[in-house]
């Protein structure tokens, strides 16, 4: 197999089997198959597994790029997709878990929630912002957009922002989880904007005919992703 | 699952490693948040039986929750911050020998064992309902003696106008102490109307046994109409004050947890609201419950709070 038929047939289907097994073990918890439990507080674990594993799948989608670039694996890029694809699939559980199992459909709960609580308000931004990027990620929208896929995709770094910040407020005493999360989140974020800069300077000393970085999402080149 | 047990013979009980055959395994997921669910948090083995009466007048007719429940999921900060922490941490306390020492606005002071404590109050059953800031709750057959009758044999003076109680601070024991989640030690503290209260229970045990470790062992205090937290455990200090204590939570987080904290469903905490309760052991699709004032206590205790503002002091 060469590398493209690798990430085909065998790492994508593995990352996406990695990536249906938490909700997998959190319904067999859920119903007591296969010896898992939710324990005592079965709503709020699984309320809080879905939102982790979300934040866990966001922080892998911005790890794709520095990976790829520090060990020189270009093609690992396939698997942004669907890592930022489970990210919102978690995220929409977590907040069917919290709307139906919790507030039990009460809208207007859920209206005073997302009004008065603070990090309800963020968390149901990063939500919201989450939907144009998840109904964006198809080969024909990057094409149709070109650039401006980029552009709009870069709205995760305010996501995964917005998605800490909601599990920093959440969190009733303990923050030191939450200040893991952040940390990995700024040193991510770090990476981006330090070679920003060194790109930039880069482009300012070099030539203008070697500066054409494109700067256009991965479809344009044929064989960049699936 | 959650079946009621009332008074239990040894030999009915299931071993605690037969009770917990069903380990949960791990997925091993790339990116899974879910190592929380391997933990199968120890039932600890019963205690030494209590001598004691039951007290129907003051308890709820609600079926209890299961040993296990109430002895695995805790909040005891002391022993780690997640609900399985107490239960697979709480070995290193030491419950015997224990002292508490009695100062303050009173006439008898001093340092007291716990046997000196005991000496002359009769046990008694009470099943409880106990409600956490965090909405969800638990109904618990404590075992125990009014707090009152421990009090008045310290013959408090008129400038004691409120009961301080301290937990043990010691970080051997409680190795979650070394992390400075709250202040250590923890302080708690009641009005003195409120520690009189035929309701405060000073406890002892549970399910009829010596209390574990992890629900506050060896003695702890029960104040059923106010949120849990007020429930300290441990206790190694009693002091008769004459000013408000400075309790834990409220030190920590002045606008979230307050002195008084009676279970209101009116008042909400900033960040959530307290109008309903989740019942621990209730099936996984069970509605929430509507929470109660005064966790339904209302009748008991709420000629105490007439006439106060209950969301400025909260």
């Amino acid at each position: 197999m060469n590398v493209t038929q690798r990430y085909r047939y065998l790492y994508k289907p593995l990352v996406f089997v990695a990536g249906i097994a938490p909700l997998v073990w959190l319904v067999c918890g859920a119903f007591g198959w296969l010896g898992a439990s939710l324990g005592a507080d079965p709503v709020k674990k699984l309320e809080h597994e879905c939102g982790k594993t979300a934040l866990n799948f966001l922080l892998l989608t911005l790890a794709v790029t520095p990976v790829k670039n520090l060990l020189g694996l270009p093609q690992l890029l396939r698997l942004r997709r669907m890592l930022g694809l489970f990210a919102f699939f978690y995220v929409v559980v977590h907040f069917s878990v919290y709307l139906v199992l919790d507030l039990e459909l009460n809208w207007s709960t859920l209206g005073t929630d997302i009004a008065k609580r603070p990090y309800i308000t963020i968390g149901f931004t990063a939500l919201l912002l989450l939907i144009p990027l998840a109904a964006t990620s198809t080969n024909g929208m990057m094409r149709r957009l070109g650039r401006r896929w980029t552009s709009l995709h870069r709205l995760v770094y305010l996501i995964a922002i917005l998605g800490v910040w909601h599990f920093y407020w959440q969190v009733k005493r303990d923050v030191r989880e939450p200040l893991i999360y952040a940390g990995i989140l700024a040193l991510l974020l770090l990476y981006r904007l330090v070679r920003s800069r060194l790109t930039a300077r880069a482009a300012a000393s070099a030539p203008a005919h070697l500066t054409s970085r494109s700067r256009v999402g991965p479809s344009l080149r044929p064989s960049a992703s699936d | 699952m959650s079946t009621r047990v009332p008074r239990i013979a040894p030999s009915e009980i299931t071993p605690a490693e037969v009770y917990f055959s069903r380990r949960a395994l791990l997925a091993g997921a790339l990116a899974s948040g879910v190592s929380a669910l391997a933990h199968a948090s120890r039932v600890p083995p019963l205690g030494e039986p209590l001598d004691y009466s039951r007290n129907k007048s003051l308890s709820v007719s609600e079926a209890p929750n299961t040993y296990e429940e109430i002895t695995t999921y805790n909040n005891f900060y002391e022993f780690g911050t997640d609900k399985q922490d107490p239960s697979e941490n709480a070995s290193s306390l030491h419950a015997r020998p224990w002292s508490v020492r009695v100062d303050g606005e009173a006439e008898v002071r001093g340092t007291f064992t716990l046997e000196d404590i005991l000496k002359g109050q009769s046990l008694e059953e009470r099943i409880y309902r106990f409600r956490c800031v965090e909405a969800w709750s638990l109904v618990v057959p404590w075992v125990g003696f009014p707090l009152a009758s421990l009090l008045a044999r310290f013959k408090p003076t008129s400038r004691a106008k409120y009961v301080e109680f301290t937990t043990l601070y010691d970080v051997h024991q409680m190795p979650g102490e070394r992390v400075a989640i709250l202040n250590w030690p923890y302080v708690e503290g009641l009005r003195m109307d409120e520690a009189m209260h035929p309701l405060t229970l000073m406890v002892v045990g549970l399910y009829g046994r010596v209390l574990p470790n992890q629900d506050g062992a060896p003695l702890r205090l029960i104040v059923p109409w106010k949120y849990g937290f007020k429930s300290i455990k441990s206790i190694v200090r009693i002091r008769f004050a004459d000013t408000q204590p400075r309790t834990a939570w409220n030190v920590a987080t002045p606008h979230e947890y307050g002195f008084y904290a009676n279970v209101n469903p009116q008042v909400d905490h900033p960040r959530w609201s307290q109008a309903t309760e989740r019942r621990i052991g209730a099936p996984f699709l069970a509605a929430r419950r509507p929470t109660l004032p005064f966790n339904g206590y209302v009748a008991e205790v709420a000629s105490l709070y007439a006439g106060m503002d209950l969301r400025r002091n909260f």
